[in-house]
Formats: structure tokens, C-alpha cells, sequence
């Protein structure tokens, strides 16, 4: 069957935000950019799938501006056979990506899609289920385990409080937790070969979907800075702080 | 307005989120009713009535319901979401799962993890990890909401709604439930917890978050760990604390060997009062904790759990 996986290209996780000083939203101008790291281990689970001989196809799909083409890049240079870059400057809010990615499986019927299940950036959690809802099609999010079997796929999902399995009729939507798999480094001769591997390019409107959104971001601001402490010298010290200072104890 | 409130469940019992999200619906304003979705909820239903603030408790008891997979709960709040002008449940990884279902089938956006309210259609929420307060404006008519349970303080339990069946019965074929393994604990849930005791990779390996237990008792704290912990295999995963584990904000919060990455402190960056023990004293954690102690946790946390 074909595997379908959703990347997004999002501010590396390591890099300390700052917001703009207009509070119009956050600066992104000169950051280090990267996968989102939800989605790498989406890639990477669509690529053990097709080791397995359980995926035929790995197709990677992206929605974003021009520069997002190197995550594509990157998900072909892992593994995935070829690309669907849908091509838009606009903020694209999940409804509308998952709009976008509603159509991309009705063309491309694929038997199962990946994704993450948040980016980092915006930590929203809606896409997947969005999708599953838009295209009818079961769901399991927050997956640490994925087995297809026959027409069905088990997916253990992490949920408050431990492990839940569900199984779900093929095809389905699957969103990836960290703990699914530990994804793999791109090799360079991997990373030339992904240069002459398909990459189409797309636009909304050649799907006919509005991208616009009915949320207005109004301000964004920094979050209440912590009031520096103190270090204490003893154990002694700490717990009298504890309950005479701060009254905790 | 009126609002609609998905109750949280545990083992089939009406969990405290609930009472935390009504009083995000207060915050809003308005006709405040609670859907109690599952098999065998009556008594959850109750509880619900008792809720402050609350008119009225509608319960959809049917087996479909059961461990409120996301299609059949989905498809419950489609038929039942036109009565309303919000819908909102707590972020917790049920709400994450059916919600934006919900939104998706009424072509609405849904607005996560909400911290804040400023006006029936403007949210304040956390964006990069906790390092960005967005405060948003949503012009759909179907507000679709998940509420970040330690942003606001649990309503009372002093009220008598009416309770009331829905009758609403939806097919499911597409998923099916298989099995469960929750983890035994006697411990107070994290995300409730006045006080959290957290581990971090400097307890070295799991045998070691044993030394936490003693003073865990003491403090009738829950347990926690940070995600270097839980990836290192130390803990199982439902103890992560941090951007893609639990969101906590409890009274005390005590990091032990835990240097404070980013993803970390998203989860715990607004504890009302925040201790580390760490030996490196260049680590990031001391530059949020209200008081650090730099020295080695082997020694601190035996000396600290007969001192207490």
C-alpha cells in the first residue's frame, strides 16, 4: 500500500524564540529552520513500513512557502519515494492544512497517512484528527506503536495515564508520539540521490481550498519572566526558606 | 452564549479537570451544560450535577461510548454542538483527540490548550513551547476549545443541576477498542498534584527514583520526570513533565537532576514555587527556580527526606 507523510518545515526545536517588538508575532527572520521533529518520526515510521515490504510508495507532502522544499528534500533523502510540495506564503491554520491534505488523499488513495502529532510551532494537536475527520477515515493519535495487519492496523496510543490500543479499519490517520521509533540521520550520498527524486509543486487553488481563516492573531507577547531566586547553602537552609519564606510546607 | 462542557472521565469516574474547565466556561459566560459521554456514567453524571455553575448534565450512556474513542465521540458532538456557541473540554489526551473532529465537521478552527479568556471570542494560549502568549480572535460561530486545566482554579461542588439521556446513538465500524494498561499508582495524579517531586538524567537510572519515593510520602507529592529521564528508559512515558508530556503547575515544584531544557520548563514553568538540586551550577533550571541547592542529589535527597 502507499504511505502518505505530512512534514512541516518549523523553527528548530533548540533555538530560544524571541518575540517582535511590534508584538505582531514572533521573529523568524534568520532562525534556524528545520522538520519538526514529530514529523521526522512520522517519516521515519513510513520509511520502516516499506523495509518491512508492508508500504509500497512513501510520498511526503508539505504545505508551505518556498523553502519548505528542503524538507521535502529531507524526507527523500530518509527514504520517501517522492513529494507534493502545495506552495502558499499565507499563514495556513490546521483546518485549512487539513483541507489541503484531504485532497492530496483523495487524489493519491493512500493506505495509511502519517503525521505528527503536533508542531512545535504553533502546538496545536489538530491536524491528524482534523484530517481523519474531513476524510472520513478512523484515527489513532499519539501512537507508540503501529502494526498493520490485513485490512486493519493496531496502534498503541500514549494517553494520560499509560498505553491504550486501538484497531482501526485500513485506511487510516496516524499521528506519531516521541517514543514510536528514534528516527535516522540522512547519509550523504542519500542526500544526493533525494535531489533527483520527484518533487511536484502545487497550489492551493489547484485543489480549490481557501487558506484563509476566521482566527485573527491579535498580539503576541512574552511570557511573565520568573523573578530570579537565591541558592541556598543547605539542605537545612532550603527547608526553612520553604516554610517560613515561600509557605509551602 | 451557551456552553457546551465534554466531562473528563478516569476508569469511568468524573475526573477533577472537569471542574476546571467549568470554570473556564464561566470565564465566558453564559448557559454552562456538561456532556457526560461513556458505559456505565451515571455516577459520573452526578458527580457532574454538582458542579458550580452548571444548568444542566446531559449523559450519553451507551456502549459505543465506551473508552471515548475519537469517531463514535466525534460524531456525538456533531449532533449535539448546534444547541451551542462553545464547545470545551480539557487538553487532555481524550480532549486532543476528539475535538478537533468536532471542529473539522462544523468548519470551524480550534483554539488549544487556552490559558486565558478576555471575551467570549478572544483567548489568550501558549504558542513555541510556552515561550509566546498568543491571544487570538475567533470569528467562527462554533467555538471549538481545549482548556489547559492549571490555567484556572476548579469551580465548587456545591451545585444541583438537572440531569438528563441524550438519546443520540451513533454506528461505529471504523475502530475498536483492544486493551489497556494504566500505571498503578497510590501517588496523587501529576496533573493535579499540589507538590511534584521530578527527576531528570542525573538520577543515573530508574532504581535510583526510588530515593524520590520517601520524600514523595512526606509531601504527598506526585512524581514526575523529565523527558531525558523517560527517553533514557528511567520511567515510563505517562511521567513526563514538559511540552509533549503533562503541563503542571502545582505549589512546589522540586527539579532533581534535571538541567531545565526548553521542553522541559514549558511544562512546569508556572509552578507557584519552583526548588533545583542540581551539582552543575551553570544549569538552566537555576535561572527559573525560587531556590536552588548545588550539590550532589545523592546526598541531598536522603539528608532532605529525614530533615522533612
Amino acid at each position: 500500500m502507499k504511505v502518505l507523510v505530512a512534514v512541516k518545515r518549523v523553527i528548530d526545536y533548540n533555538v530560544k524564540i524571541r518575540v517582535k517588538a511590534d508584538h505582531s508575532d514572533v521573529d523568524l527572520t534568520n532562525v534556524k529552520m528545520a522538520m519538526n521533529p514529530f514529523c521526522e518520526i512520522a517519516v521515519e515510521e513510513a520509511v520502516r513500513l516499506k523495509e518491512k515490504g508492508v508500504a509500497t510508495e512513501v510520498v511526503a507532502v508539505t504545505v508551505g512557502p518556498k523553502a519548505a522544499q528542503e524538507q521535502l528534500r529531507t524526507a527523500l533523502a530518509l527514504g520517501a519515494d517522492r513529494a507534493i510540495h502545495i506552495e502558499t506564503d499565507e499563514r495556513v491554520e490546521s483546518l485549512a492544512v487539513a483541507k489541503l491534505l484531504a485532497k492530496v488523499v483523495d487524489e493519491e488513495q493512500p493506505g495509511l497517512v502519517i503525521l505528527g502529532k503536533q508542531a512545535i510551532d504553533t502546538d496545536n494537536n489538530q491536524t491528524g484528527q482534523m484530517l481523519a475527520a474531513l476524510t472520513n477515515l478512523p484515527q489513532g493519535t499519539f501512537a507508540s506503536e503501529v502494526a498493520v495487519d490485513g485490512d486493519k492496523v493496531n496502534v498503541t496510543r500514549e494517553i494520560d495515564g499509560g498505553l491504550q490500543t486501538v484497531a482501526l479499519t485500513l485506511p487510516a490517520i496516524v499521528t506519531t508520539d516521541l517514543r514510536l521509533n528514534e528516527p535516522r540521520y540522512a547519509k550523504l550520498p542519500d542526500i544526493m540521490k533525494a535531489k533527483k527524486k520527484p518533487l511536484d509543486v502545487k497550489t492551493p487553488a489547484d485543489y480549490g481550498v481557501e487558506v484563509d481563516s476566521r482566527v485573527t492573531l491579535l498580539k503576541v507577547e512574552s511570557p511573565a519572566e520568573r523573578k530570579g531566586g537565591i541558592k541556598v547553602a543547605s539542605v537545612d537552609e532550603l527547608i526553612d526558606k520553604l516554610k517560613n519564606e515561600a509557605k509551602v510546607l | 452564549m451557551s456552553i457546551l462542557v465534554l466531562a473528563d472521565l478516569h476508569d469511568g469516574q468524573l475526573a477533577s479537570a472537569t471542574a476546571h474547565v467549568v470554570a473556564a466556561a464561566q470565564a465566558i459566560g453564559g448557559d454552562i451544560d456538561v456532556l457526560v459521554a461513556g458505559e456505565g456514567v451515571q455516577a459520573a453524571a452526578e458527580a457532574a450535577a454538582t458542579l458550580d455553575g452548571v444548568s444542566k448534565v446531559r449523559v450519553a450512556d451507551n456502549a459505543v461510548y465506551a473508552h471515548q474513542l475519537a469517531e463514535p465521540m466525534g460524531a456525538l458532538l456533531v449532533a449535539l454542538a448546534d444547541d451551542y456557541t462553545h464547545v470545551l473540554t480539557s487538553a487532555s489526551t481524550t480532549g486532543k483527540n476528539v475535538l478537533p473532529r468536532l471542529a473539522a465537521l462544523k468548519d470551524v478552527s480550534q483554539l488549544s490548550e487556552v490559558i486565558g479568556v478576555e471575551s467570549a471570542d478572544t483567548f489568550l494560549r501558549p504558542i513555541y513551547a510556552g515561550n509566546a502568549i498568543a491571544t487570538v480572535k475567533s470569528d467562527d460561530p462554533l467555538k471549538v476549545i481545549t482548556v489547559r486545566t492549571t490555567a484556572f482554579d476548579a469551580v465548587g461542588s456545591g451545585g444541583s443541576a438537572s440531569v438528563e439521556a441524550v438519546d443520540v446513538v451513533v454506528d461505529n465500524a471504523q475502530s475498536s477498542f483492544v486493551k489497556q494498561e494504566l500505571a498503578q499508582s497510590d501517588r496523587p495524579e501529576l496533573g493535579g498534584a499540589k507538590v511534584v517531586i521530578s527527576g531528570g538524567r542525573g538520577m543515573g537510572n530508574g532504581e535510583n527514583f526510588k530515593l524520590l519515593d520517601g520524600i514523595a510520602d512526606k509531601l504527598g507529592a506526585a512524581i514526575g520526570a523529565s523527558r531525558a529521564a523517560v527517553d533514557a528508559g528511567f520511567v515510563p512515558n505517562d511521567m513526563q513533565v514538559g511540552q509533549t508530556g503533562k503541563i503542571v503547575a502545582p505549589e512546589l515544584y522540586i527539579a532533581v537532576g534535571i538541567s531545565g531544557a526548553i521542553q522541559h520548563l514549558a511544562g512546569m514553568k508556572d509552578s507557584k514555587v519552583i526548588v533545583a538540586i542540581n551539582k552543575d551550577e551553570e544549569a538552566p533550571i537555576f535561572q527559573v527556580a525560587d531556590y536552588g541547592l548545588v550539590g550532589d542529589l545523592f546526598e541531598i535527597l536522603p539528608e532532605l527526606e529525614s530533615k522533612l
